[in-house]
């Protein structure tokens, strides 16, 4: 059984085409920007079998077209690994595009959890990675977390050339001033495996959700990013090698 | 062969009327992008500044810019009228002046008198006179005739929106037949008609004879229109611009006859495109030519105006004529009917502007070229202005020559008519069930007596059983009703021109429909999966529902629920068929509520989903506002499970979603709304309006609508200028679901 924070039908923003993209609740990281804080709780969301899922899904097959499928995102999906792999095992073999929006804060090289990483991937057709910040110090303020695994799951990545979209939340003050921006770029140069490099400007439409759950927004009063700044960072990530 | 057809070729169409064999034999298909598409002509600019200016003098007039107050409007009624005659490449104006609204008093003629008063004339006392003294009108007939019962269920809503008062519209006159043939040849076919032998003389012989002989009379009269133009339509269109302009000349009678609800012009854009491919062919026009005539006859198209009165827009608002082209398509054999003219006519939203009218209205197929589906996505997002009608559902009923009428109603163009039955309220309905029959509003007996529910708490079976009974009643009522109303308006405003542009015997279909479909499902689904409470009044009626516990909501792709809609329309469809009705016309029904959602949800009390009083219903068969909470795809989902044998006059679903929730750029939503509109016509979905806008874009067109002279919504199987909307029905768009995820 897996812990599923919600459902959408028509996701077009997660992935390629039009996807079903699963939440998977319970999240490790405290990302101060998180606009979903609803997912982090490991107990909460609602307990759904591989096959019930799958049913859901298959209703919708008929609208994936050519590039649609399933995504799955969370929370942190791979705290449920042995869910996704099964999710994934089955949707394969339905013939359905399988995409993975990770942190990746939970790979590493252990042989025991290499095998797992290593069977998913053989039914993953893309992966969404998110890098919240380059520089680890930083990235320990913003995540309560070390960057080090997930730098590491992208170089995993791209040695078994599993197609992966970049993506970087945009938040001025935090991450989004021009040395950090090209070393970033430095790094998505050293991999083969990356399609392409998405820009989520930053949003506040889940400050919100903090006052419900009553938790403090650590990122009170950083505006969201200007069109300039937004321009600056596509063209510094998305520019020539 | 005519000289006129040189280079066509032959077929069955060269000896009978037959359109589609004609389009079948020469159309030319087009699989190619949007590239070859022109900008407008300085002629064409100019006349849309000019319009542009007539349209805000119209607005800051209050709605009228001009109107006729004796002139009665008939074919010959007017001599020509120009916006500017040197500019104009295809001619003819409703009367003598642009923005000019004619005096059409054959349906009511109350209702005339009062649109002119509100908007500050006087009808003259002579015409009053006439149609009082000596001359009656549909109107009169049809409350010369009404029960008290029927006037009952009128006054309280149940069933509403009855064409009584007005044209009842929705017929198609093949237009294109006058452009094919002239109108020579249609008389002649008429006039063999009359010259067959009549074995009966029986009353419906005798009428068909009459008719006929009207029709003859009307297309005399259509030559007599067209020469005040300078041309003679007697004989077939010789090229691309004379083609369009007798076609023209066909509608433009239709709406001096007629002040029909819906003038819908039929399916012309693979016709027309046949002789503009024979001009371009031979030199004769350049594509700058072909792209002129287009927008200077949807320019014609748009300015079609009728005086109505404030209660009318009220439920119909902003000003609709539902000039209703049906483009695309798929014919018999797997070919498709697109051609470069239908790009041509999306393409008048740019060189023209955005605007409501005409009703495009794409019929949809899987097989439509992959460049066309994406130019129709790529015009829907920038636009809002198209609807899609499911082509592969309809051709299996309807063949591959059909047109929509309004919003959602199919026919066989030249081949079937409709009586337009507006429609019942299956809410209000339920209402009467639980109260025996005692409006909630009003609190009067309406249907006879039934015996109410007296418990508390409401229980399901006993609910629907006496939901069943009520039914009963409320069908024979309404297919009473409109027996009423369509042999009066045969009688007193019969379509003359519209009918001559059909066959001689004419297949018919009696089109009635449902408003609070969504909110009767919800109510019963409350009642099945919750508890419902009620709230009586001192006298023991129910007036209020208290709803305790969650129940499944249609629009989540929830059995449970959407099931009890599904059955809902089945049982109003199966009571409909038992029943005799008006020329023996073939029932059929409708979801569509247009923007009458609002009108009839405040003639409804609170509900048992837990829906107050007065509060709007949801439009058409679209879930109630902000209950679709699983997802875009699990409310189409929902809505497409409505069985289309079952409500063929139409299933209306209104989509509206957020741009940045359609995808990040725009080749990507392109293909993701292509994808969406596929995946719910596949899943047999009728019908889709497509919005795609922001809520904030919409409040703030509420508070500053100088800022969006051209901001144009799809509501209910039809486009509006959204600034031309009531308060409450802006209110109403602003509440629906909008999906939205980033």
């Amino acid at each position: 059984m897996g812990r599923v924070h919600s459902i959408e039908t028509f996701g077009a923003v997660d992935g390629p085409g039009i996807r079903f993209v699963v939440f998977l609740q319970g999240c490790p990281m405290r990302c101060q920007y998180c606009h979903n804080p609803d997912t982090w709780d490991f107990a909460g969301g609602k307990e759904m079998s591989v096959d019930e899922l799958v049913n859901e899904i298959t209703k919708y097959r008929h609208y994936f077209g050519d590039d649609g499928g399933v995504t799955v995102s969370g929370g942190e999906p791979l705290v449920q690994i042995d869910f996704v792999i099964e999710l994934f095992k089955v949707l394969k073999t339905e013939g359905i595009n399988t995409c993975l929006d990770t942190s990746g804060v939970l790979f590493n090289r252990k042989t025991e959890v290499l095998k797992k990483f290593d069977e998913l991937m053989s039914y993953t057709d893309l992966v969404l990675l998110d890098i919240k910040h380059i520089d680890d110090e930083k990235h320990k303020v913003l995540t309560q977390h070390s960057n080090e695994n997930i730098l590491d799951f992208a170089k995993y990545l791209d040695e078994k050339n599993i197609p992966m979209w970049v993506r970087y939340v945009l938040v001025p003050t935090i991450n989004e001033d021009e040395t950090t921006l090209i070393s970033v770029k430095n790094f998505i140069n050293t991999l083969s495996n990356v399609e392409k490099v998405e820009i989520l400007p930053y949003h506040t439409l889940g400050v919100s959700k903090y006052d419900k759950l009553g938790i403090e927004y650590a990122l009170e009063g950083v505006n969201t990013p200007t069109k300039e700044q937004i321009d600056i960072a596509n063209k510094i990530l998305k520019g020539e090698k | 062969m005519r000289e006129e057809w040189y280079s066509f070729k032959e077929g069955s169409w060269v000896n009978e009327i037959n359109v589609r064999s004609f389009i079948k034999r020469n159309f030319t298909l087009y699989e190619g992008d949007e590239s070859f598409l022109v900008g407008p002509t300085e002629a064409t600019k100019k006349l849309s500044e000019k319009i542009a200016e007539l349209n805000a003098k119209e607005r800051s007039a209050g709605g009228v810019l001009d109107a006729d107050t004796s002139v009665i409007s008939t074919l010959t009624s007017h001599g020509a009228g120009y916006i500017d005659k040197d500019l104009e490449k295809i001619v003819g104006l409703q009367t003598d002046k642009p923005f000019k609204r004619s005096l059409q008093p054959f349906g009511g003629i109350r209702v005339s008198e009062s649109a002119l008063n509100s908007y500050g004339y006087e009808l003259d006392p002579k015409v009053k006179e006439i149609f009082t003294k000596y001359r009656k009108t549909h109107n009169q007939g049809v409350f010369d005739v009404y029960t008290d019962e029927m006037r009952l269920a009128r006054h309280v809503g149940i069933i509403t929106g009855l064409p009584d008062a007005y044209g009842r519209g929705r017929i198609i006159g093949d237009y294109r037949r006058v452009a094919l043939y002239g109108v020579d040849r249609l008389i002649e076919d008429k006039q063999a008609f009359l010259k067959t032998e009549v074995n009966d003389f029986s009353e419906d012989a005798i009428r068909t004879r009459e008719e006929i002989a009207d029709q003859i009379r009307a297309l005399n009269d259509l030559k007599t229109m067209a020469s005040m133009y300078g041309f003679d339509i007697s004989q077939p269109a010789k090229n691309a611009r004379e083609a369009v302009q007798w076609l023209y000349f066909g509608y433009l009678g239709a709406v001096k006859d007629q002040n029909g609800a819906a003038m819908s012009i039929g399916r012309n854009t693979t016709f027309l495109d046949i002789y503009i491919q024979r001009d371009l062919d031979n030199g004769l026009i350049t594509e700058e030519e072909a792209q002129e005539l287009i927008d200077h006859f949807v320019l014609k198209l748009r300015l079609v105006k009728f005086m109505r009165t404030p209660e009318y827009n009220e439920l119909f608002s902003g000003d609709p004529t539902w000039v209703t082209e049906s483009i695309g398509g798929v014919g018999y054999h797997g070919k498709p009917l697109v051609t470069k003219t239908s790009f041509r006519i999306l393409h008048t939203l740019d060189n023209l502007g955005h605007a409501p009218e005409p009703n495009l209205t794409i019929l949809w197929s899987e097989r439509l070229p992959e460049n066309f589906k994406k130019y129709c996505a790529k015009m829907s997002i920038k636009t809002c202005a198209i609807q899609y009608e499911n082509d592969d559902l309809m051709r299996e009923f309807m063949g591959d020559d059909y047109a929509i009428a309004c919003c959602v109603s199919c026919m066989k163009v030249g081949k079937d008519m409709q009586f337009f039955g507006a429609r019942a309220n299956l809410a209000k309905c339920l209402l009467y069930a639980i109260n025996g029959g005692v409006d909630e509003n009003k609190k009067v007996q309406v249907s006879p007596k039934f015996e109410a529910v007296k418990s508390e708490y409401l229980d399901f079976d006993e609910v629907m059983q006496k939901y069943d009974q009520m039914m009963n009643w409320l069908v024979g009522l309404y297919v009473d009703t409109l027996n009423c109303i369509h042999y009066m308006h045969d009688k007193y405003c019969y379509e003359a021109l519209e009918m001559a542009l059909h066959d001689n015997e004419v297949h018919r279909f009696f089109a009635t429909g449902i408003a609070g479909l969504s909110c009767a499902a919800d109510s019963l689904s409350a009642i099945k999966y919750a508890k419902v409470k009620t709230v009586r009044d001192e006298d023991g009626l129910v007036v209020d529902y208290i709803v305790e516990g969650d129940y499944p909501k249609y629009g989540n792709n929830d059995d449970r629920a959407d099931k009890i809609a599904v059955e809902i329309v089945d049982r109003f469809m199966k009571k409909l068929r038992s029943h005799k009705t008006y020329r023996n016309a073939e029932p059929t029904t409708s979801i569509l509520t247009i923007t009458s959602n609002v009108v009839y949800g405040k003639k409804t009390g609170s509900t048992p989903d837990g829906r107050k009083g007065g509060q709007p219903l949801a439009p058409g068969a679209n879930p109630m506002p902000g209950r679709d909470t699983s997802g875009a795809l699990a409310s189409l989902e929902s809505v497409a499970k409505i069985k289309y044998e079952n409500a063929r006059d139409g299933i209306s679903n209104t989509f509206s979603i957020v741009p940045a929730s359609l995808g990040k750029d725009e080749n990507t939503q392109v293909s993701n709304l292509c994808n969406l509109i596929d995946g719910y016509m596949r899943s047999r979905g009728h019908h889709l309006n497509v919005n795609v806008f922001s809520r904030e874009t919409l409040i703030d067109a509420q508070n500053h609508p100088e800022k969006y002279p051209q901001l144009t919504i799809r509501v209910s199987g039809y486009a509006v200028n959204f600034i031309k909307l009531t308060k409450e029905q802006q209110d109403d768009v602003i509440a629906r679901t909008i999906h939205e995820r980033i």
